[in-house]
């Protein structure tokens, strides 16, 4: 078996209009810079995109919302140092956003991986984000129902990988990356470096090669804060 | 005179104690860190860290190594790190004894509005809603007036809400005061500052 890919284009070719595409980080830290770029050129639109926050500058998220190709995004927290392009676009209503507490999203994609449709919650009771939502009570306690979320695609960002998509991360790169390699039928990622067979000790494989499609080599991954300092624009 | 920035975050930090697993917010309550003194506290960062070091001296900031606020901080012997599902996991599951936030408004019942003012954009709740559902204590840190001079204390909130009585002490540049049955009760005031000032400054209902 070799999950392993040469081309940042080849790996996002399976990437179709109207798709809904998982894309890890937390702010920069993790984010695949390098994956989402491509997916830019690749062209895909109106796509549905998963990520915890709305993008930051004109790199990465951010120049895939400027282009236009997003038409729903759901995430936690979409204020940033530079929200401009997110917000300019959602003000002129054309961008579509659930926004969605931080834990329950994890733990929606967490779910969608792990094959729970639903689950109870205690986050959110009371406040807007239970409204139209089923509630009940557990040993004394109120609680809201909230359901899994899975894509078709995630794009992923790991430190170490090798040819069966074992991966390793960066510190806290790691954020949202594990649990949405589990919850999209396809899952790419991006490392920084692809070592052989063996060399990543098996107690400290992170994420199981089982839940990567495809592996690519990114050395010297851009970081989205560099970016924004240098106040790049992509494409 | 009222509390400053330092002075507040100075204050939030005597409520934590050794042994304590606590998540500090962003602004006001980052700043706490600075006053734990020799205090054995383990601070978790909910992006997928526990044991944040201090702020990195300049030329060693490392991208990947951020907090919640996405500020770069660093390592300690302590740390370690795990992905966000875990991360929510210890805060729902009750394992973080207290969480220092800031808020936009505040209600003598302990609801909580830090996420959204309607009409302008959303900032988004991050995790403060899984912060207040889930940890022992929740102790509110902001300034007791808005820029316009009015209560940010009050009887009900008006903006929607982050969680329902969830908010067990609040810390302003004004004092101190805890939620309990009835109302609020002031535990403390800032030097130089009376209960009476407190209380003109004070929507809430306040108990004796």
């Amino acid at each position: 078996m070799d999950k392993t890919v040469s081309s940042l284009a080849e790996a996002v070719s399976v990437i179709k209009d109207g798709m809904t595409v998982m894309i890890g980080g937390f702010g920069g830290s993790g984010a695949p810079i390098e994956l989402i770029h491509a997916l830019i050129d690749h062209g895909a639109k109106n796509l549905t995109v998963v990520n915890n926050n709305a993008g930051n500058g004109h790199v990465g998220l951010a120049a895939l919302i400027e282009q236009g190709r997003v038409d729903k995004l759901i995430c936690s927290f979409p204020r940033s140092a530079d929200p401009t392009v997110f917000t300019e676009r959602y003000k002129a209503g054309k961008i579509e956003l659930e926004i969605v507490p931080q834990g329950t999203l994890a733990e929606r994609i967490r779910a969608g991986g792990a094959g729970i449709p639903a689950f109870y919650t205690p986050t959110g009771y009371g406040t807007e984000v239970a409204e139209g939502k089923p509630t009940a009570e557990f040993d004394g306690r109120s609680y809201v129902q909230e359901r899994w979320l899975k894509a078709d695609v995630a794009l992923i960002k790991g430190e170490l990988g090798d040819a069966h998509g074992n991966l390793t991360y960066r510190m806290a790169a790691r954020n949202f990356n594990p649990v949405m390699a589990t919850a999209a039928a396809v899952t790419i990622a991006q490392v920084s470096r692809i070592v052989p067979l063996g060399d990543i000790d098996p107690e400290h494989v992170i994420t199981p090669g089982i839940f990567v499609s495809h592996v690519i080599e990114v050395a010297d991954p851009a970081q989205e804060e560099e970016l924004n300092r240098a106040e790049a624009v992509y494409p | 005179m009222p509390w400053d920035r330092n002075q507040m975050a100075a204050r939030a930090a005597q409520e934590l104690e050794d042994g304590m697993y606590v998540n500090l917010g962003i602004g006001i309550p980052t700043l706490v860190a600075n006053y734990v003194g020799d205090k054995d506290i383990t601070l978790q960062s909910e992006n997928g860290m526990l044991g944040m070091g201090p702020f990195p001296f300049e030329g060693e900031e490392d991208p990947d190594l951020i907090n919640a606020g996405k500020q770069t901080i660093t390592e300690l012997p302590k740390t370690a790190y795990f992905d966000s599902a875990t991360s929510f996991g210890m805060i729902r599951g009750g394992k973080i004894a207290a969480a220092i936030l800031g808020a936009m408004e505040v209600a003598e019942n302990g609801d909580l509005a830090n996420w959204m003012i309607p009409g302008k954009l959303v900032k988004g709740m991050g995790g403060a809603m899984d912060l207040v559902a889930g940890v022992g204590k929740v102790i509110v840190v902001m300034d007791h007036q808005n820029k316009a001079g009015e209560s940010k204390v009050l009887k009900e909130c008006t903006l929607p809400l982050t969680g329902t009585g969830v908010v067990n002490r609040i810390i302003t540049n004004l004092g101190v005061l805890d939620v309990v049955e009835g109302g609020l009760r002031i535990v403390e005031t800032a030097e130089g500052v009376t209960e009476e000032d407190l209380r003109a400054a004070t929507e809430a209902t306040i108990v004796n």
